[in-house]
């Protein structure tokens, strides 16, 4: 570990729009990049509807907030790990996500996917490797 | 590298303590509190997937909140045991990290 790097995990486990945790789980990610920190996402449960791809929220007042998630690359917010079980049991697989991308800039800026899709076991092992672990 | 994992639902309402139980490691501690403690119980219909978790997770409960729900301790699962607010920091201490399933 770096001196005063910790690995922080924040984990979403909400649908985005019934209630407030999915937006504010993602304010709190934005705000926390400012400190340099090891980051990680996990999304399981009913977190994973956070990511389908083609929310339009016009029709229920309410800021639809998906496309951020695109932005957290450039805040070096690369790893988005998301359950496989979780997707399977609510009928969604990898296509329904939408597209999220990070530039490596130590690769001369090659685009690489951040959604990494893991199993149940390897999430727990991802939880089970950090110093810090913020839920939502 | 233990977790303390704490569950403050109740398991009839929520899939959260399943969820949880499904991702605690062995050498966990999976902690009931509030509403979360109807999960201690036996004789629901969640008992077996408790103690399915076959004592690799330690389970415990938070006493002062089953007496305030009018759970007796003698109705726990076999097996749970119950810590008082010291014993829920001591938890906390003697754990790497806590995780929250809200």
């Amino acid at each position: 570990m770096e001196d005063g790097v910790k690995k922080f995990l924040y984990v979403n486990r909400k649908a985005p729009y019934g209630t407030i945790y999915a937006l504010e789980s993602l304010e709190v990610v934005l705000i926390g990049a400012a400190f340099d920190q090891d980051v990680s996402l996990a999304f399981l449960d009913d977190g994973v509807f956070q990511l389908v791809k083609s929310q339009d929220t016009k029709d229920i007042g309410v800021k639809n907030f998906s496309p951020t998630f695109r932005a957290l690359g450039d805040y070096e917010v690369t790893k988005l790990f998301v359950e496989k079980e979780s997707l399977d049991e609510r009928g969604l697989t990898a296509d329904d996500l939408q597209e999220i991308m990070w530039e490596d800039e130590d690769e001369d800026y090659a685009e690489k996917p951040s959604i990494r899709i893991i199993s149940r076991t390897e999430m727990a092992d991802v939880m089970s490797d950090q110093d810090v672990i913020l839920s939502f | 590298m233990a977790t303390l994992h704490t569950v403050n639902k109740s398991p009839f309402a929520t899939q959260t303590l399943l969820s949880c139980l499904g991702h605690a490691k062995a050498g966990d501690t999976v902690l009931m509190i509030e509403d979360g403690v109807y999960g201690a119980a036996s004789n629901t219909g969640l008992a077996d997937a408790m103690v399915g978790m076959g004592g690799a997770v330690t389970l415990a409960v938070l006493a002062p909140d089953l007496k305030a729900r009018g759970i007796d301790e003698g109705r726990l699962l076999s097996g749970v045991k119950t810590v008082d607010y010291a014993g829920f920091v001591e938890l906390a201490a003697t754990h790497d990290r806590t995780q929250n399933w809200l």
